[in-house]
């Protein structure tokens, strides 16, 4: 290959990840013209659509801003109408609700490492082709897990897509102690399980490139556990931010004539959330298991590399399981009781929910008026906050991988972007804008 | 033996939950590889072919380039399947329809400089039936994966799929559920398309209507709940915000 050459990558609609997306890149003479990551996707206006609703119906319109990540958006909806409300729910709700983020971490992250990032390291354009071949096993093993963590949200939460049982106060019916202890037993099966498509996936990490870009890396942090359902937000950076009615401060989000997606930055050009960000900032809190796999991938923080990115959510996969095993033990010793949802009373006022979801810091703020309806809102997406990031890794990336083919260039660009799990519908929901 | 059919599953403006729920089926979707061919499916596989018989089509219509992209889809496919309540009904992307376009874009974008910028030129919600003739419709938010398969499996044997012209009310009673109205709830099952399994209600919530309004002559076999509770299908109609903002009764069932 000659580095003066003349070629173009156009990728519309970029496959294996949620929503759409392009990527373009124009070399000509050996010299890069353009590199750009796109988002096309139809922007759906989500904010326009909360003012006027009543507060119970926030939860359910906001979950559909994404199936994949439903949860998430269903718990930082209720976190920020219970802040706006002042309402307090009690320890059982907060252990539950933990337990239907780990579900969801884990059905997100495994069909990101098996359905969508795991074809590129097996040299194959879909899971499709490697089920009845020598990796049947493995892909056995990756739809396990994933009916493990769907079974796991659908006990928990009535549904795993779209969650029902999750309302404001708490939950509309409960688990019952025979349920949760044959959840548990599922789960200590899922460790052997987890252990098992750990040592297939490293058998060819060597696949995932070696690239590395400093960058600033946010995430939520307590004191407490490896933060997903509450903590402040924190900076590899800069540190803790300990109000929540500050998160503009970090996100700073900005138009881009390219995308329908905002994007963000903070004390650099761009900053990266999701699980590597949370890995780089929390990885001292993940239990036993979760430790020892990430030693097995030599994953140390801070690790600079986002192919990484799928690796930090295997470890996550198993943190999720140890955890959740933690507090199901918790639930049955404590016996489980028959708690109806926490009553709420209108008034005015604004709560702000932050919550870790699969691909990263999900922020909901909500202005309700004295009846309890919505005049106000604003949903900051993980994926937003990656976009950026994103475009600023492949303007490194690209001229140091200039000398491959342009089919390799293809691909190692498509692999970054997955890399990142993006979840564009996710990002394109869109709310009130500043541009610059 | 005959060739399976080919299915391309498609996109637009929505959550991907439905498609989800497609990878939700486990071990199951490699049975229904038994009987279909994919051979596009753009979030979770590269390959992509223009050459299919059946197209699986989630989401809203939102824009021109969208109107476009679904009328390629149309001429492609033999038949068109509508995947889920934004592709059936248009489901919680009307809600923005009761504002004009342009008030939601000024809203939201305010002043910037995006006309004449095709990505962001935004119309009116619409679903896959405003725009092109659909075949079928898989309902709800999210689908069922029962049913999902109950349709492709029809489609695959050459067969008319079937999908509930009743009530929710119907699943619900089935499930040996204490009434929503009962327990002081508002609730839409009286005039929503079952074939969710009641699965709202089932969980102690009232149905939203996820699955679109039904003919009001379908509501006969409710008539006893409905006069319990004082209440005709207009009353209820009338509260159909979150899936059904246009409230339309479905005209599609012969």
């Amino acid at each position: 290959m000659t580095s003066k050459k003349d070629f173009s990558i156009h990728v519309e609609h970029l496959t294996r990840v949620e929503g759409h997306g392009n990527i373009i890149l124009d070399v000509k003479n050996g010299a890069i013209q353009q590199v750009q990551w796109q988002v096309s996707e139809a922007p759906r206006f989500f904010e326009a659509m909360l003012r006027g609703q009543h507060y119970h119906e926030l939860r359910p319109i906001t979950s559909r801003i994404c199936g994949i990540c439903s949860i998430g958006h269903s718990l930082a909806s209720l976190k920020a109408t219970e802040d706006a409300l002042g309402l307090q729910i009690t320890p059982q709700t907060g252990m539950l609700r933990r337990l239907a983020i780990n579900a969801e971490n884990m059905q997100s992250h495994i069909l990101h490492i098996g359905y969508l990032a795991a074809p590129d390291l097996f040299g194959v354009g879909s899971v499709f082709p490697l089920i009845g071949g020598k990796h049947t096993d493995a892909v056995l093993k990756i739809v396990w897990l994933h009916r493990l963590a769907n079974e796991m949200s659908d006990l928990i939460c009535g549904r795993t897509i779209h969650p029902i049982r999750l309302i404001v106060g708490g939950f509309s019916a409960l688990p019952t102690p025979t349920q949760l202890t044959n959840l548990r037993k599922r789960l200590e099966e899922g460790q052997t399980v987890t252990q098992q498509v750990a040592d297939i996936i490293h058998g060819v990490a060597d696949r995932l490139p070696t690239f590395t870009r400093e960058t600033e890396y946010i995430a939520l942090s307590t004191g407490d556990e490896y933060a997903f359902y509450d903590g402040n937000i924190t900076s590899t950076d800069t540190g803790v931010v300990s109000d929540p009615l500050r998160y503009p401060t970090i996100t700073n989000e900005y138009v881009v004539p390219q995308s329908t997606a905002k994007y963000t930055k903070h004390h650099r050009d761009s900053y990266m959330v999701g699980a590597l960000a949370r890995f780089n900032n929390n990885s001292s809190q993940l239990h036993p298991k979760a430790k020892h796999l990430a030693q097995l991938f030599h994953l140390n923080a801070i690790n600079y590399n986002p192919f990484m990115n799928t690796i930090a959510q295997l470890v996550e996969y198993m943190h999720n399981i140890e955890d959740s095993i933690h507090l199901i033990d918790a639930l049955l010793d404590g016996s489980l009781k028959e708690e109806k949802p926490v009553k709420a009373k209108p008034k005015a006022g604004r709560g702000v929910g932050l919550v870790e979801v699969p691909r990263g810091l999900l922020i909901h703020d909500y202005t309700l008026n004295a009846q309890g309806y919505c005049t106000k809102a604003n949903c900051v997406i993980p994926t937003n906050q990656n976009h950026a990031n994103i475009q600023k890794d492949m303007e490194k990336l690209v001229p140091e991988i200039l000398d491959q083919s342009p089919q390799d260039i293809e691909l190692t660009l498509e692999m970054l972007v997955r890399a990142y799990d993006p979840c564009i519908s996710c990002s394109t929901h869109y709310l009130t804008v500043t541009f610059i | 033996m005959k060739q399976k059919p080919r299915v391309a599953v498609f996109d637009f403006a929505d959550c991907e939950g439905c498609e989800l729920q497609i990878a939700n089926l486990e071990e199951e979707i490699i049975d229904l590889l038994e009987i279909v061919d994919v051979v596009s499916f753009r979030e979770v596989m590269k390959e992509h072919s223009d050459q299919y018989d059946i197209a699986l089509v989630e989401g809203s219509i939102m824009r021109p380039i969208d109107e476009k992209r679904l009328q390629g889809i149309r001429k492609n496919a033999k038949i068109l399947v509508a995947l889920g309540a934004c592709a059936t009904i248009g489901g919680v992307n009307k809600i923005r329809n009761q504002w004009m376009p342009d008030e939601v874009m000024k809203q939201v974008y305010g002043d910037a400089k995006v006309k004449g910028n095709e990505l962001f030129n935004v119309g009116k919600a619409k679903a896959l039936n405003e725009v092109v003739p659909v075949d079928y419709y898989i309902h709800g938010c999210p689908i069922d994966r029962d049913e999902f398969k109950q349709v492709i499996t029809a489609l695959a044997l050459g067969k008319k799929p079937e999908i509930p012209r009743y009530p929710v009310c119907v699943e619900c009673k089935k499930n040996e559920n204490i009434c929503q109205f009962e327990l002081g709830n508002f609730c839409l099952g009286p005039i929503t398309r079952a074939g969710c399994k009641a699965i709202c209600p089932t969980h102690n919530m009232p149905c939203d209507g996820c699955r679109g309004l039904i003919k009001k002559a379908e509501t006969e076999c409710v008539k006893e709940v409905l006069e319990r509770y004082h209440l005709t299908y207009e009353d209820i109609r009338r509260r159909c915000t979150m899936y059904n903002y246009g409230r339309e009764e479905c005209t599609y069932d012969k």
